[in-house]
Order: structure tokens, then sequence, then C-alpha cells
């Protein structure tokens, strides 16, 4: 009886429409256990996301781009029927009907009908391949299209027109755009960035056409269709894709008495209530103060305060920044505010860089002193700090075209002082500029912490510059002085302790440590040390007074693995090997029983190595011609490579010779973290170069080379950093950019990571290494010389060497072996055993370990 | 540590010169049950007591690999970091200074130029 009573007594809340206004809708009402929500989908399918639509057809299916599931609406406890239209809406029996005559009772009406794709009336154009693009079941209307055209038109050159665009051209069609205005993205962009626009998007292989009114469509001589425009031009296709605009949903509202606005769009308050006050409005079928929102984010915002007005919370609406920046067709475009300056006495700057393809302008008020708007297209850096300009009111610097102008050094940098506790900084996970305040007030030190603890920059990752300069100015107004040192035992970052070992000739970690540190040093500061001295003075790192310095996988030569065994990599220059070689991996894996696969590196990993195994297993492999292959190490690890024109048809520079020689001339070299080369043979970048810290492609006058490109957790594509060298001049340009990344790269800091943070950036690099700006590049060739130059195997002089020897014996007073590790078999291979997996033994004589081994 | 029942005798485990000066070096005991422990020896010239001996076994990463790891000090505590994980353990206490985790310690002395471990 009681639990009857309670489930009528909750609130029935009906949602017409069931697009991603609709579906935000339903997770934020859902929220509260006291009502009883029912959506009602004309589509077929539930939510899905319409923002990345065109991916669909780069391969994500509708699962993909699907928000929600049945399941997790039964789990929510929401009701919900799709291909359910509703037709009858009864205000005064607060109940709507649906097409089929199913009725729902509501005390509360949503509709979020959205909105549908405006196709003109022109004469003709009601034809079987007249597409829209705006669901799932359009994209697949299309895709069958496609199949059977060869040409397509997409009207309208607006945002959506241009994804339509995208996705056409990703369909393999020949691709063209028609445009009734002059310009393309007439809304977001001005005169001068839609020219600039429609050059790069027609170098993408997609042809403009602006100014264009089509007037018919007829049928076509060579093609299903032919566009008839105004100016007694024509264009002939097989499929014709309708981008126009929008227009708002609101029929059933305006069918049931809802007050509308004069050109469309149902009606909405502050709280987004229609005429009716049991019914709101909210997306793109509603009109707030005039004004339709075609973007989701305010969509959201309605959809929160909807169901906050429901719940008798307090919550407004009050419009919404309209500013953007995206990606078309790999064409960076920003647009913020009164782009178009609209503004009365609105003045504008403008800079145009055509061989680059930039096109930026700045609106700004009367007097110079706020900022009002921006266009940037080819390049959105600026975006962000521009965007905070307007959002916050922040006066401008006295010369405001600094802020778009490519001056590198005397930029004008906004004041992260001057940018209130509201400012958005990351607007992937909406945090402020108060909460990374609030983070430091709550106990973080460094930008990591502050980053980890509020997620900023954690998303796109564009705001981090921001992130690090709002924290570092809120460290420094409390006193806390940002500190480089590397550990608690040298107040120095490794730059300076670089210049301190080689201006003062210091050779040992004690010299150092008695001159210039503390205490007894540490598993940071050691391996630092050990890295200089080597790029200093090259010695062999096991020497003795080196020994105690590095990681164990430099000590023991190896990659310890995750059971305290060690894996085996010999160097493959740039992937070559002969059979004979390749025999001998597999007899000695084979013989050892070591796990064997091959790497991204393109060479051959050995794993499952004890420490007493190494030298013996290196001994065969050095006696067969291999050399170590520096895993272990800080150092280069593998230059990848194609064939090159020796093999390939298209290759026009011997990739395969230049990858061998560049490998041979850095392996060994020290540095602050790893480095990796990559060398194609031609632009189509078969070796992936581009992601290397050095990246090499071949062109028919000579080589590219790029800088500080990164795969693994952050990739960074290499920058373009010199353009056709021939063979020697790379050399030397690589040359003096490696020793430049030894003697300045930070502890553990990828060339990437190291280029982000150069000041100056690129255009410094070039400086210091093309034009000497610091009368530095003969000292660095030199001291690059001098490391080829000494270059031994570490592990040939290890295997020479009794003493060093010795540190492989695993007991220093016994030859057993060590029973804790264990092996099982897996796919014909060993792995090391899992916990549960090993079983228990005593100590037994080494003699007889391989016996358990294969037991195990 | 000295409760035990069983008589506990310094036991000669090797020559002081087999010591790597700031580094370590491992050894197998016979324990009661008859089965060997792992001890890991580090020879710290420059500290207090200039020798220390651990457990060998890392209990975070679950291990034999601690005598493997770089020495030095954290705030003046002699310490040696993982080579899995690096986190630190006191060569005094056994302590780990990140978790709470902690390894066996061992008095060790050097006689004679010989190595010799309490057990």
């Amino acid at each position: 009886m009681n639990s009857d009573k309670q489930l009528s007594s909750r609130a029935k809340i009906v949602v017409v429409g069931n697009g991603m206004v609709g579906h935000h809708f339903v997770e934020e009402m859902a929220k509260n256990p006291d009502c009883q929500i029912t959506v009602l989908s004309a589509e077929s399918r539930l939510a899905y996301d319409r923002v990345y639509l065109s991916s669909y057809f780069a391969g994500k299916t509708a699962e993909d781009l699907a928000l929600t599931t049945p399941e997790h609406y039964d789990e929510l406890g929401v009701t919900f029927k799709t291909n359910a239209k509703v037709t009858n809406i009864d205000k005064s029996a607060k109940v709507v009907t649906t097409e089929s005559g199913d009725s729902f009772e509501y005390d509360k009406l949503i509709l979020a009908t959205g909105s549908y794709p405006f196709v003109p009336p022109i004469p003709g154009g009601d034809v079987e391949h007249s597409l829209v693009y705006r669901t799932i079941d359009d994209l697949e209307a299309i895709q069958a299209s496609a199949d059977v055209s060869k040409v397509g038109v997409v009207i309208g050159g607006g945002l959506l027109g241009l994804e339509a665009a995208k996705a056409v051209k990703e369909l393999g069609l020949e691709t063209h755009v028609v445009e009734f205005a002059p310009q393309l993205m007439a809304v977001q962009v001005d005169g001068g960035g839609g020219r600039l626009l429609k050059t790069k998007i027609e170098e993408l292989g997609v042809q403009v056409h602006t100014s264009k009114a089509t007037n018919k469509i007829v049928a076509g001589d060579k093609h299903r269709y032919k566009l008839c425009f105004s100016d007694d031009t024509e264009l002939e296709t097989d499929l014709i894709l309708f981008s126009a605009g929008i227009r708002p949903y609101d029929n059933l509202a305006r069918e049931f008495d809802l007050e509308i606005g004069a050109r469309g769009g149902i009606v909405i308050d502050n709280q987004c209530k229609t005429s009716d006050s049991d019914i709101y409005a909210i997306g793109e079928c509603a009109l707030w103060n005039n004004f339709i929102y075609g973007l989701v984010a305010p969509g959201y915002n309605m959809a929160k305060v909807a169901a906050k007005d429901i719940c008798g919370e307090d919550a407004e609406f009050t419009g919404a920044d309209m500013s953007t920046k995206l990606k078309l067709m790999g064409v960076e475009v920003g647009s913020i505010g009164d782009a178009h300056a609209k503004t009365e006495g609105a003045l504008t700057y403008t800079y145009e860089n055509q061989p680059e393809g930039v096109y930026k302008k700045i609106v700004v008020s009367s007097d110079k002193t706020k900022m009002l708007g921006a266009v940037l297209i080819g390049d959105t850096g600026e975006y962000d700090s521009l965007l905070q300009y307007m959002l916050n009111d922040i006066d401008l610097p006295e010369a405001p075209e600094g802020l778009i102008l490519p001056m590198a050094g005397d930029k004008p940098t906004l004041g992260v002082d001057a940018l209130p506790d509201t400012a958005t900084i990351c607007s992937c996970h909406n945090v402020t500029k108060g909460d990374i305040v609030a983070a430091i007030d709550c106990g973080a030190v460094d930008v990591g912490q502050v980053k980890s603890g509020t997620k900023a920059g954690s998303g796109c990752g564009g705001c981090a510059a921001l992130v690090k300069s709002v924290a570092d100015n809120e460290f420094e107004k409390r006193g806390v002085e940002v500190k480089k040192d590397i550990c608690e035992h040298f107040a120095y970052s490794r730059k300076e302790l670089f210049d301190i070992i080689s201006v003062e000739k210091i050779k040992t970690f004690d010299e150092l440590l008695t001159s210039h540190g503390r205490g007894l040093g540490c598993e940071i500061c050691k391996p630092v040390a050990g890295s200089v001295l080597a790029s200093v003075w090259n010695d062999y790192i096991l020497k003795k007074p080196h020994l105690s310095l590095q990681d164990t996988n430099d000590t023991y030569l190896g990659n310890m693995q995750k059971d305290g065994t060690y894996s085996v990599v010999p160097r493959i220059a740039g992937g070559e090997i002969t059979p004979d070689k390749l025999i001998v991996l597999g007899e000695v894996a084979k013989k050892y029983n070591l796990y064997t696969k091959i790497t991204g590196g393109a060479r051959v990993d050995l794993f499952g190595a004890r420490v007493e195994q190494l030298p013996p297993i290196w001994k065969e492999l050095v006696d067969a011609g291999f050399e170590t292959g520096h895993a272990y190490g800080k150092s280069l690890r593998t230059v990848k490579s194609c064939v090159g024109s020796t093999w390939c048809r298209y290759g026009v520079q011997d990739s395969m010779t230049m990858a061998i020689d560049l490998e041979h001339r850095y392996k060994g070299l020290r540095a602050p973290h790893k480095i990796k080369f990559g060398v194609s043979g031609c632009t189509r970048e078969c070796a992936e170069a581009q992601g290397k810290d050095i990246g090499i492609i071949a062109t028919e006058n000579g080589w590219n080379l790029f800088v500080g490109g990164n795969g693994g957790m952050k990739p960074r594509h290499g920058d373009l950093f010199a353009t056709d060298l021939d063979d020697e001049t790379l050399v030397k340009y690589v040359d003096r950019i490696l020793m430049f990344y030894v003697q300045t790269g930070d502890r553990l800091q990828r060339t990437s990571v190291w280029m982000d943070n150069l000041e100056g950036g690129l255009a410094y690099l070039q400086d210091v290494i093309m034009k000497d700006s610091l009368g530095i590049t003969d000292a660095l060739e030199e001291q690059m010389s001098a490391i080829v130059g000494t270059y031994q195997c570490e592990w040939k002089t290890t295997l020479e060497d009794p003493e060093a020897l010795k540190r492989f014996q695993p007991f220093v007073n016994s030859d057993k072996a060590d029973t804790n590790i264990q092996f099982v078999t897996e796919r014909d291979q060993i792995r090391p055993a899992r916990g549960e997996e090993k079983i228990a033994v005593t100590f037994i004589d080494a003699t007889e370990k391989e016996a358990v081994a294969e037991e195990a | 540590m000295t409760t035990s029942n069983t008589a506990k005798t310094w036991r000669t485990i090797c020559d002081s010169s087999d010591l790597v000066k700031d580094s370590g070096i491992c050894a197998l005991i016979a324990n009661e049950q008859g089965s060997d422990e792992q001890i890991a020896i580090f020879h710290l010239p420059n500290s207090e007591e200039k020798i220390y001996a651990v457990g060998n076994y890392d209990p975070i990463g679950k291990a034999n690999v601690l005598y493997r790891g770089i020495v030095g000090c954290i705030a003046d505590e002699p310490v040696v970091a993982s080579p899995l994980y690096k986190q630190h353990f006191s060569l005094k206490t056994g302590q780990c200074l990140q978790e709470e985790q902690s390894i066996s310690v061992y008095d060790i002395r050097i006689e004679n130029e010989q190595v010799q471990v309490f057990y």
C-alpha cells in the first residue's frame, strides 16, 4: 500500500526527443530519485554523438557513437520508446500521444526535439540522390548513394557543410562545395579569413564555388544531375548533399499553441519554460532571447537548468558564448565573439601570411582597451589567451597587435594575475583559475600536483602552458621558489651540473659530491652524474668509480624485468640483419630458453636471462659479430628505416645506408633520455620519422630534417627543422642538435618536451644550430666527434674484464641460482610465473636449474 | 632481534675485498629450516656505519633484487632504492619510506678483513 502511494506521488517526466541534449537532460534528471522518466524518440536509435558524426565514415560504428544503451537507461530506471513520434499534446489533461496511439501522462513535459536540415526549395531538387547530413540514417543513405556515384556536391559552405564535404571526400568522391555567400563559414569568419580558408580547403582537393545561387536542378549530361546557377554557370554531379543551415523542430509546439518566435523556435524563458509552465523546451528547438543556439554546450546548459528548475532549485540560462575552435579537414579555425566587428566603433588588427597559410584578426573596442572578437585561420595557437581577454574583460596591452604578430621574444603575454578566479583555464575539464588556486591552498606544491589534483591540462593539453603560468604565478605570490634542483643532494639543474663537470673538469661522482653537493647522493643524482660524466668524458660506464652510479639496467647492461631477470637486445642497425646472424639469435635464444619477440624498433628482444646467464649469452653474441643495443641506456636506441631507393619503386634516396650510418655514429651517446631516429626514403614516410626525436625524410634534392617528434604517451610530430640538406650538412646539424640537447636537456626530458620548453622554440634552435647565434657550434661538433671516436661496445669491454664479470655472479658465497625466478609456458615460450603459479623450491645447484625451469 | 631460541653467531660471508664501494652484493645464509636466505650487503664507506645488511627480497616488486639498487641517503637516512619501482628502504631499520612495508635488517661487521653477519 505504502509503496503504491509513493509511486503515484513520483513526478512523471516525459522527454520528447533523444538527441544529445535530450539525453543530457535524462542524465541530469535521473539524479533525482523522486521522478519517473519516460523518453519518447522518433528515431530508431537512442542518443548518439552528432558532433563526431563524420567519424562514422572514418570507421566509427553506430555503437561507437552511441551515448547510451537500453541497459544504461534500465539501470537509471528510465522508460524509453524508440520509433515513437509524438503527434498530440493535450495540455489541459497533461497527456501526450504517439503516432501509434500510445498515451503518456506527464507532470512536466520536456521538448528536446532538436532541429532538421533546411533544404531550400530548388526546382528539381527533390530527387533520389539528393540527401541531407544530420542523422546516422542520413549517413547510411549517403554511403549507399556514394557507392554508385563519382561526384558529390555539398550545398552550403558553413561549418556543417564543410564537415559534410569532408565526409563526401572520405567516401572517395570528387567533392565540391557550393555556397550562396561570397565566402565560406560566413557566420564565424570574416571575408579575409574566408578567402584563406577557401584556398586551404581547395589545397585539400575540395573545389569551392562561392557566390553561387542554385536556380534549378536538371538531368545531367555526363553525370546524374546538373546544377544550374543564377550566373548561367553549371555544375554536374551524381550526389547532392544539402547543408544549408538548420531549422528548429517546433511543429508540435506550433500545432498545440505554445508561443513560437517569428522565424521559428519555441520561445523559452530563463528557466527554459515555454508559454505553458509545465512544458520546457531545450536545445536547438528552443528560442531564447530571440536566438537559437546551434551548439551542443549551450544545449547541455539548458538541460541542466530545466532539470534543476523541476527539482525546485534555483537555476538560470543566461546565454552562451559562441566562440569556437575546431579543425576542419585538418585546417585550424578559431572564431571568438564579434568576429565581424559589428560593435559600434570597433577597430581591427589583421595579420596575414599567405605563404604559410595563416590569417589572424582581432577586433577591439574603439579605445583599444578591450578585446571584442577574433578570427584565426591556419593557426589557433593564440585562441585561448584571446578568449580569456574577451570573456574576462581584461585590459589589452599597449599595442594589441602584438598578440597576433609572430614575433618571438617580445610578444606580450597575458598577465595571469589579471585573470579573475572564474576564468576557465582548462575547458576540457572545466577548471577555473579559482580551482587551481584552491588546489595550491590544499597543498599542491608543484605544477605536476596541480595538474593531477584538478585534471587541468589532461584533456587536449592545449592549456598546459597557461596552467603552468597560472600555477607558477600563484607559487611566486606565496613566496615559493620554483626550484630546479635535481634532488636534495645537489642544488643544481642537470644543465648546471653539466656545465660544472665540463668547466671544472670533474671526472668522478665523489669529486662532484665533495665540491658541490651534500650527503651520499641518491638514485636520482647518481645516474644523472653518471650520464653527464659519460657524455663529457665517454669512459667505460662500468669503470670502478662510475659503477655505483648506474641504474641496474646500466650496471648489468640489460633491462631488468619484473621478476628480476633481464632482457638481451643486440643492436640491429636500421633493422638490417643477415640470415646467418638471425640464425645465431635464434640459436642463442633456444639454447638459453629465452622468450623471443620482435620489437617496434625493428630488432629482436630476448627475455628471461638471469644475471649469471648474461655474460655467456653475450659472449656468444659478441663472437658472432653482434654488439650491445643500448636498450638499457638513456642513449640512442634505434634508427627505424624503410629500404629506400635501393629496393622500393618510390624511394628517392638511400634511406637504408643513411639509417645504418647514423645508428653507428650515435650509438652509445649518453643523453638526458632515450633517443630514437627514423629515416624514410620518400615522402610516403613508411619509417614514421616524424614521430621520432630525430626524423629524416628523403626529398628529390636531399633530406628534410625533423626534430622533437615523439610517439608513446604524448605523441608529437617533429618540427620541420631544415629542408633539402645534403648528407654532410645533415650529419653536421644532427651532431649539433644532439649535443646541444645532451648539454641543456633536463633529467629524463625527451627532445619533444625539451623543444616545447626551449624559450624561443624552433626558431631559436634554428638560430643556434644553423646561424651559430651562441657561437658554440664548433664546440658542439668537437664534443660529438670525441664521443664518436671513443665508442666501445660495453659488452665486449665487460667480457674482457674479469673484475667486471664478478658482478654477474648472483651470490658472493655460493654458486646456487635464485629459485624465486620461475617460468611457465605460454604460446610455446616461457613467461614469468605469477605468484600463485610458483612452486616452493629450496636452493639447488646452478647445474640443476635448467631442469627446474623446464619442469615449471 | 636477539630473542630467538637458537643461538646466533657471527658468520663469515666473504672477504672485505669482495665488497663493492657504494654498491651492493648478495649472499646466501642457511636458516633454521635449512633453506637459504638472501641477504643484500651494502658498503657505504662515507656513511656512519659503513656496512649494512638487509633482506634481498623486495616486498613491493616481489623479487630478489634489492642488492642491485642504487644506495644513497634521504634526509641523512642511508637507503637503498629498489631497482624495480624505486621505493626507498632504510638500511638502518628496513622501513620503506614511501609505503607500509619493511625488510629485515641484520647486524654486520668487518673483522680481520672478513665480512661477518650475526645470524
